[in-house]
């Protein structure tokens, strides 16, 4: 595991599983990493050291990281859960233990018919309709809320579209999203091709994208840093490497963000001519330039983000030039050609053009 | 039962006479040996290919399984390609679903159904062989594909509109489509017979309330196959029409919705889950009682439960559906269905435990097996609440915790009990033990291997790892549980291993059980030692659930040949036939024997389905005439034969006729079940009217004309004349009227496809194109559908023509024309139907004639 892609500690939490997680994220490093405080909880919880709690804290796509306050609702949802369930499965197992060994105790029928009534109609019937409640409170809590921004994600394969609404216009980019901590955000979730489903589980829930119509999936983010998302519906070849970063920032530095991404590249540079001339521009758009391909993300700010692919790497230059001449290598499926026999001082040009792309 | 009360007493016990009978008996039931053994068609020997075969596809899906599994061992692994891992994932879903779990519940209800009801065989012991043929052939030919890297890989619920499209998803989805509809009709045929059995084949005396546990259940779950294969075979249909013939229903362009197909997949694909698990809970209700040695108790309550599990399964589709922006309305309602299917499945838990409370138990290696199904299942069941409540859902669907959710309620509630079962039958099919020790040793290796494989992966997901992806990077943390599932998934394996070693192992120096080895209460071990092909010596009068606890000497009684059909004098396969509710023995069923023709018809029709396959409609045509001639034959040689006299003496007083026609025989139910699936599926494309209908604010889409009302009517007239003249035959036909009933069934076929043609002719005039817009393509379809079973029931009608002519069908013996006129009933709805929707239904939305 790790440590670069964890997200920056930015204020204390009190949530749930933290006291847990402070006591794993000590050996890991995660935003959890103890301060000195509740050492009492970390006595007691030493001997549980498992690599499930170790890991069940961790990692940039985890449910109950407390990013997001969807997440967080859900969240207070799945403790009591996992708790009742453990206790009634116990019991149940205890139960049939002590009847197995039981001998022949008898009882009449009508003891053994309020056993069956109580045990399994009137319990479970009532825990039920506890948790049913519970669990539709939780959805009308969570669904369609009303949201201060909007944002739309279109699904490709094996890639996101995104689309901000700017204070001029749209803005576009491609496998990354920013967001401001604190506001609700609506994104309207579309696909031109194949059903994919939108899914950053340390924010909330995921929706599906599904061609011909447009689903909604509104995210509150709480807790700044870069956060993992994924398409979790089987959408052909290159699914599994279909994923993007969702980054959440203070909303001043979101607005500063926003208006900087919305205008066109300021790059230049000999890398420009390279990129028209071996066609880039037939797919991937930069805006300000001749490039304007629909097919492929947009990289008016590509050296901006921080990954590429979809997700999968890292963007430096040795990530980047590896992408350019082997992108199946790395990404089986993916739609764009490699160019294996571009001259190193060619590609070189290319990738100092893309990555000033800020 | 008044029936049964002043029986006159057995004759005493000859040994002269009893061996007679024995050699009689024999001479009838000897299963063929050699090569001819293919040609067996009894229950016994056909439950036991089938269970093998099943259980070689588990194997095979299992192989799948572990390579999946090493593949995800560590983070960035290159052991599969991203192209085969998907083909693998896939293809370990659907030879798991419809190669294993409902084919092994066939297996084994052909096997032992007929023994626990006391009956020689199913009534149609052919009909198994062939449904075991075409499983064979088209699960071969499924599972084959991966060999030439040719799998489907689109995940085994196959979503569009990734899999209507031929380009990104080749060969293999119609290998997935055509392959699977056609084990879907095996599936259909094995569930019709499986029906009539427990209906129709129990002993005399056994009320529907005296029945077996495990008989019920197997009720519940025909009729639950009988209504959830179809709406898929719709789905199949629709899609394939789209790969093949570019007909629009899934692709949204062209006034099609990829929703559709999650709809007729999923309200298949819910109840699917309840078809694989309640015989596994009918497995434990049957091994229970003979372990708590008492009585099952609630006997009622787990009845009542066991159907209202079916009735609740199919009102759960849509909890599959939670993330696809339906609105808040259906997701309550659907969330509250979810959770209230745990009630029923309490009850029969907390009934099991009720039963352990009261008797006292002895241990065993199947109840070793039952209580780790317990345990497991409890434990998917607790998370299957989880994941029933929305908002859950929303984190939880399709990540590795509904994996974990989904193998823990299919493996403790399936693959767990079954092995149970196979233990505690093990005696009663090979007359041998497995071993203890080993029974032991399988047992925890697999309950470790799977609990360290699959309660990690409900972290996993909590880690937000999504399912079926081939790979994943360091940073995401997966890495190290995975491995430790990886590590639980050999062990699992290794466990399953020893299992299947105790089981072939060979035993020939062992000596036989002993008779009923585990003093269980059920009839089916009233069987021999060592094992004698017609299943049950005499027939006899039941008047209790566990007749070997509750009537004496009644073990001794059946040897002794002092009940019901305890020879063979006509040198026929004999069972008797009772009545539904009361078990009234009616009359005496002759079944048919070893035959070759079923094996043919399965290889013409595997043929059939896998050319079509790679389009070579020519050839596939070809081999559906020969489908049609070999069934055509099978029928006419082996079924509805005129007796040599009109009763027979069954022994104890009880003479019974050879021969019924209509509702109280087995053939005619065959066909009514059968007719009521059949319309299920009808139902799938009426629902994709309707559906498209919702989804659109105008259906027919502007610009299109509806089907011509004129042309319509004309049809739907003619079509209802070509009914009243079956109808009319199978009346004049009654009253010796022989040549006015061969007449009308002649002409019968004229109006019949006319009629259809003014169907196709309605659509033509008002320019439908199948390619251009849903509308078109479903109007087309409802008509394709229609005119498929006419030109079915037009060849039923020659049949019948035919067997007029030739003698064989006559005014008494008939089974054949009431058959045929059934279907045609049916075929009168049908055509109803279509009109309704096609003609009529228009005029309500659109408020106009075309």
């Amino acid at each position: 595991m790790s440590r670069r892609t964890f997200p920056q500690r930015e204020e204390r939490h009190d949530d749930t599983l933290a006291f847990i997680c402070r006591f794993t994220d000590r050996r890991t490093g995660g935003p959890y990493a103890p301060r000195g405080r509740h050492a009492i909880f970390r006595l007691k919880l030493a001997p549980l050291s498992a690599t499930l709690l170790l890991a069940g804290c961790s990692g940039p796509h985890n449910w109950l990281s407390g990013a997001g306050r969807e997440a967080m609702r859900i969240e207070a949802l799945f403790w009591p859960l996992l708790i009742g369930a453990g206790l009634i499965w116990t019991a149940v197992m205890t139960l049939a233990v002590v009847a197995y060994r039981t001998a022949e105790k008898g009882g009449t029928e009508r003891q053994v018919r309020a056993y069956v009534v109580w045990g399994g109609v009137v319990f479970p019937a009532v825990v039920l309709t506890g948790l049913l409640a519970t669990g539709l409170l939780t959805l009308r809590g969570i669904a369609a809320q009303p949201a201060a921004h909007t944002v739309a994600v279109d699904g490709e394969q094996w890639w996101w579209r995104v689309r901000y609404e700017g204070p001029e216009g749209p803005v576009v980019s491609a496998n990354e999203i920013r967001l401001p901590r604190g506001e609700t955000v609506r994104f309207e979730l579309t696909s031109d091709d194949v059903i994919h489903s939108f899914w950053a589980p340390a924010i909330g829930g995921k929706m599906d994208l599904i061609p011909g119509r447009t689903t909604q999936l509104t995210l509150t983010p709480e807790k700044t840093g870069s956060w993992g998302g994924i398409c979790a519906e089987f959408c052909g070849s290159a699914h599994a490497q279909m994923l993007f970063r969702l980054v959440v920032m203070e909303p001043e530095a979101y607005a500063r963000w926003l208006a900087d991404e919305a205008r066109p590249a300021q790059a230049t540079g000999p890398g420009l001519e390279v990129f028209l001339d071996e066609g880039c521009g037939a797919c991937h758009s930069i805006r300000g330039t001749k490039a304007q391909g629909p097919v492929g993300p947009d990289l008016t700010h590509f050296a901006g983000r921080e990954t590429l692919g979809a997700g999968i790497r890292p963007v430096s230059r040795t990530a980047l030039r590896n992408w350019i001449r082997y992108p199946e290598a790395i990404k089986p499926g993916v739609r764009m050609p490699g160019y294996p026999d571009m001259p190193d001082a060619r590609l070189d040009r290319l990738v100092d053009y893309l990555m000033a792309l800020k | 039962m008044t029936a049964f009360q002043d029986l006159p007493p057995p004759p005493d016990y000859d040994e002269a006479r009893d061996r007679a009978q024995r050699e009689r008996l024999m001479a009838v039931w000897h299963t063929p040996t050699g090569w001819r053994k293919f040609s067996a068609v009894n229950n016994e020997i056909v439950g036991r290919w089938y269970a093998l075969t099943a259980f070689g596809f588990f194997v095979f899906a299992g192989i799948l399984a572990l390579m999946i599994r090493t593949q995800l061992a560590v983070p960035d692994n290159d052991f599969l390609s991203m192209e085969l891992y998907n083909q693998v994932f896939t293809m370990h879903g659907t030879v798991m679903m419809f190669l294993f779990a409902v084919p092994i519940f066939e297996a084994v209800a052909i096997m032992v159904l007929p023994e626990i009801l006391g009956a020689r065989d199913l009534p149609f012991p052919r009909l198994s062989a062939f449904g075991f043929w075409c499983f064979l052939i088209g699960g071969v030919f499924v599972c084959g594909s991966i060999l030439f890297g040719a799998a489907p890989a689109g995940g085994w619920f196959m979503y569009t509109p990734l899999s209507s499209d031929p380009e990104q998803t080749g060969i293999g989805t119609d290998i997935w489509l055509l392959g699977l509809s056609f084990i879907e009709v095996a599936s259909i045929a094995a569930a019709v017979e499986l029906i009539v059995g427990v209906l129709k084949s129990r002993p005399p005396g056994m009320r529907l309330n005296l029945m077996p546990l495990y008989c019920w259940y197997v009720l519940v779950v025909g009729g639950m196959i009988l209504f959830a294969f179809p709406p898929l075979i719709a789905g199949d249909l629709l899609l394939e029409m789209e790969r093949a013939f570019d007909w629009a229903f899934f692709d949204t362009e062209r006034g099609g919705d990829p929703l559709l197909w999650q709809h007729l997949f999923w309200i298949f694909g819910h109840p699917e889950v309840y078809i694989i698990f309640l015989p596994s809970v009918a497995l434990v209700a049957t091994i229970l009682p003979t372990f708590a040695r008492r009585p099952m108790v609630g006997y009622s309550w787990i009845v009542l439960s066991a159907v209202g599990i079916a009735f609740l399964s199919f009102g759960l589709w849509v909890h599959h559906m939670f993330t696809t922006g339906l609105p808040n309305i259906s997701l309550s309602f659907f969330s509250a269905a979810s959770e209230a299917v745990a009630l029923p499945t309490g009850i029969q838990i907390f009934c099991f435990l009720a039963t352990l409370l009261m008797g006292r138990s002895v241990g065993s290696v199947p109840m070793l097996f039952t209580g780790g199904a317990l345990a497991i299942f409890v434990f998917g069941g607790l998370t299957g609440v989880m994941v029933a409540l929305v908002p859950f859902d929303w984190q939880a669907h399709d990540s590795y915790f509904v994996v974990a959710h989904l193998h823990y309620t299919l493996i403790g509630g399936m693959l767990f009990p079954l092995m149970a079962g196979i233990w505690y039958w093990y005696p009663f099919a090979t007359d041998k033990t497995m071993s203890e020790r080993l029974g032991r040793w399988s047992f925890w290796m697999m309950f470790a291997g799977f609990n360290i494989a699959f309660l990690p992966m409900h972290w996993t997901g909590v880690m937000g790892m999504p399912r079926r992806i081939w790979t994943y990077a360091a940073d995401t943390g997966w890495g190290p549980i995975n491995m430790v599932s990886t590590v639980g998934a050999f062990l699992f394996a290794a466990g399953f291993a020893v299992f299947a070693w105790d089981v072939l192992r060979p035993k020939r120096n062992q000596p036989p059980t002993r008779r009923n080895p585990w003093d269980a209460g059920t009839m089916e071990w009233a069987k021999e030692v060592p094992d004698k092909p017609w299943g049950c010596r005499s027939i006899p009068l039941i008047t209790t659930r566990y007749p070997l606890w509750e009537q004496e000497d009644i073990v001794g009684q059946i040897d002794r040949g002092e009940w019901f059909l305890p020879d063979a004098q006509e040198g026929k396969r004999e069972m008797i036939v009772t009545d539904i509710l009361d078990g009234r023995p009616i009359f005496v069923q002759r079944v048919s024997g070893p035959t070759y023709k079923t094996l043919l018809a399965a290889m013409f029709l595997g043929a059939c389905f896998i050319l079509a396959t790679f389009k070579l409609w020519l050839a596939a045509v070809l081999c559906g005439a020969g489908f049609t001639a070999t069934i055509l034959w099978w029928l006419w040689t082996a079924t509805a034969r005129i007796p040599e006299k009109e009763e027979k003496d069954c022994g104890r007083g009880l003479r019974l006729p050879v021969y019924m026609s209509g509702n109280a025989s087995v053939g005619w139910w065959a066909m009514f079940i059968t007719m009521v699936g059949d319309m299920t599926a009808f139902f799938g494309l009426v629902f994709a009217y309707f559906f498209f209908w919702t989804v659109h604010p105008e259906f027919p889409p502007e610009g299109t004309r509806s089907p011509a009302f004129s042309w319509l009517t004309l049809g739907m007239v003619l079509l209802v004349a070509a009914w009243v003249l079956v109808a009319g035959a199978r009346r004049w036909n009654g009253q010796a009227k022989t040549g006015r009933a061969r007449a009308a069934l002649a002409l019968a076929g004229l109006p019949a496809l006319s009629g259809l043609g003014a169907l196709a002719q309605a659509c033509l005039v008002s320019g439908l194109d199948p390619t251009r817009h849903a509308f078109d393509a479903t109007c087309w379809v409802l008509v394709l559908w229609l005119g498929a079973h006419l030109l079915a029931g037009f060849v039923m009608l020659g049949y019948c023509v035919a067997r007029s002519w030739a003698g064989i069908l006559t005014p008494r013996y008939d089974a054949d024309l009431r058959n045929s006129a059934l279907y045609w009933d049916f075929m009168l709805a049908t055509s109803l139907l279509v009109y309704a929707l096609l003609a009529l239904f228009p005029l309500l939305s659109e408020g106009g004639v075309a």
